[in-house]
């Protein structure tokens, strides 16, 4: 939230006692709403995000256990959902890491050096984020399909990356693309590069002086980039929809399987998996509050609040 | 010595390197099989695209996904200024809890989002048992496209302008409250030219994302051809019937918006950049 800033205007000091209790003036109210106004602005904004976000939570949880709580563990103990946990397990298992190691080396050479179109450069890392998943899933059908300019080549060689793991993990990477480049970049162009060339004068290697200095300050930030980047990882609908092929039991993600569900009816086994992943969506803001609350100084300016 | 080495080495290692990767595995996971699309695209000719493009069905779904984003985006814009106003002006009970929830739509799955907002929008579910005999239907309609949109493209609004609201000079609004004005004219004329820039970002950046949003529809819109059908469901369709022509052309469309949008994202970041610089 705010800061508190030194120069705020502060409330009018009390007066004596013998001029009664309380201050001459409540609040500077030139620069405030009358209590009327505040509460009624207060009560529409919380009842926006009730009706919007609270609500949907809510009957998340409900609808899942609606049918009783066999209902609710069976659906979660069905072979189906068990490897479709795992397939969400794996994509996300390599999609997090490669990103990650694409995110400290964007940032490195973004936010420690000066070159020309850097700035096009940045928004190109942003780009995945404005085009629709379903784009996204497309445009590797189209390489790696069976009709894609390498889908022949692949079929000779029996190598199966459409409707098959290689293909949705490459779309979970895509869309989780700049989560965690984009934590890092500003918050080590903030830090900028005193410290590394304390340590590279004082002798420490290049290698060592990421490791030792480097890393120590932005683990805060890093970590917080990849949760989001995982949270995404977990939930991608629309991209691995489209390179999956929805086999049952082999390339169904937690997503897909909720899908599956659905359109089958079996309404309650769908919200049940769906209360699995909207449970981790709490805990990814339980966490992300968290640092943003603990760790403030060492995150990004625009997550300090 | 070799002549093209700079005469002073740089102080901080690792440029190339890391530039290296930066580059490679943009290219090789984002640039070139969007290219792709393009490359394939042109094989279409101008006939081609326009054929697809110009089709009954897609029109009615680009009408659909455009508009429907537009309301969205526009009811964001408003209560999301004003969330953004009440979190950082006033002191409430449980501030900090809703603050973490706002964070909720990039956080959930947009499939749970979907079944969630089904549910609730549903003849039989906890809104739609009221809305329904009010003649006003949610699920399985458009207005559950907006609906979703709204859902999913919540927070960019409020996040963009919260922190142009914290920063904004209280001094400058005493200087026009001891000027007279009264404190309508305050926030209008002295505060919300301040936050204009952020305010037309987080719009744009809520635009682009209910444009491009595939998961959570699907479950709410109902997927009517030519009433509820958004254009990357129809892609989907396209593929599905291994017309991969039309929904390369859909497809190149799209992408083409979407750089559009990330032009215009990234001048008005640039301006409210400049703006809380002055």
């Amino acid at each position: 939230m705010s800061q508190p800033r030194d120069h705020s205007l502060q409330d009018p000091p009390a007066l004596p006692p013998e001029f009664g209790t309380g201050p001459l003036v409540r609040k500077n109210s030139a620069i405030t709403e009358p209590a009327w106004v505040r509460w009624l602005l207060i009560g529409s904004a919380l009842g926006f995000l009730s009706l919007f976000l609270l609500l949907p939570l809510a009957s998340v949880f409900t609808e899942a256990l609606r049918d009783g709580w066999g209902t609710y563990v069976s659906a979660l103990r069905e072979p189906d959902a068990y490897s479709a946990v795992k397939l969400t397990l794996l994509a996300a298992a390599i999609a997090v890491p490669l990103n990650l190691v694409f995110g400290v080396a964007a940032a490195w050479c973004i936010a420690k050096f000066e070159f020309r179109g850097k700035q096009l450069l940045i928004s190109l890392i942003d780009l995945p984020f404005s085009v629709s998943p379903v784009v996204a899933g497309l445009v590797y059908v189209l390489i790696f399909g069976a009709h894609g300019w390498a889908g022949g080549w692949l079929a000779e060689h029996d190598i199966k990356i459409i409707f098959a793991v290689p293909g949705i993990a490459l779309a979970t990477i895509f869309v989780t693309f700049p989560f965690i480049a984009r934590e890092l970049i500003p918050l080590m162009q903030e830090q900028g590069t005193d410290d590394e060339q304390a340590a590279l004068t004082l002798g420490a290697g290049g290698f060592r002086t990421f490791w030792r200095v480097t890393l120590p300050n932005i683990k805060w930030g890093l970590l917080y980039g990849v949760l989001l980047c995982n949270a995404r990882a977990f939930g991608e609908f629309g991209a691995v929809s489209v390179v999956s092929g929805h086999i049952r039991g082999q390339t169904n993600t937690l997503p897909l399987h909720i899908e599956i569900l659905y359109n089958e009816y079996a309404f309650a086994a769908a919200f049940a998996v769906a209360s699995l992943l909207a449970a981790l969506a709490l805990v990814t803001l339980a966490l992300k509050t968290f640092l943003e609350w603990r760790y403030a100084d060492q995150l990004a300016a625009a997550r300090r609040h | 010595m070799n002549p093209f080495k700079p005469k002073q080495r740089r102080a901080i290692p690792g440029f190339g390197l890391t530039l290296g990767i930066t580059l490679s595995y943009l290219s090789l996971i984002v640039l070139i099989p969007l290219a792709g699309v393009y490359f394939k695209a042109a094989g279409l000719g101008w006939d081609g695209l326009l054929h697809t493009l110009g089709s009954a069905r897609v029109l009615a779904s680009l009408k659909l996904t455009f508009g429907s984003a537009l309301i969205a985006a526009l009811f964001n814009a408003f209560f999301g200024l004003l969330v953004a106003w009440v979190f950082v002006r006033y002191q409430f009970p449980g501030k900090r809890l809703f603050d973490a929830f706002i964070d909720l739509p990039f956080a959930l799955p947009t499939a749970v989002a979907g079944i969630a907002l089904t549910a609730l929008y549903a003849g039989n579910g906890w809104l739609g048992q009221y809305l329904e005999p009010l003649g006003i239907q949610v699920a399985y309609h458009p207005l559950g496209v907006v609906v979703a949109m709204t859902f999913i493209s919540l927070p960019f609004v409020v996040r963009t302008v919260e922190p142009v609201l914290a920063e904004a000079e209280k001094e400058l609004e005493e200087a026009a409250a001891t000027l007279g004005a009264g404190r309508w004219i305050t926030v209008t004329r002295v505060i919300l030219p301040s936050v204009w820039p952020a305010l037309l970002t987080g719009f744009a950046l809520a635009f682009a994302r209910a444009v491009g949003e595939y998961g959570s529809i699907i479950f709410i819109a109902g997927n009517i051809p030519m009433v509820s059908e958004i254009t990357p469901l129809l892609i989907i369709i396209k593929l599905e019937e291994f017309d991969y022509a039309g929904a390369t052309a859909i497809a190149a469309a799209m992408l083409t918006l979407s750089f559009l949008l990330l032009l215009l994202i990234n001048l008005f970041q640039a301006w409210t950049r400049r703006s809380r610089n002055r």
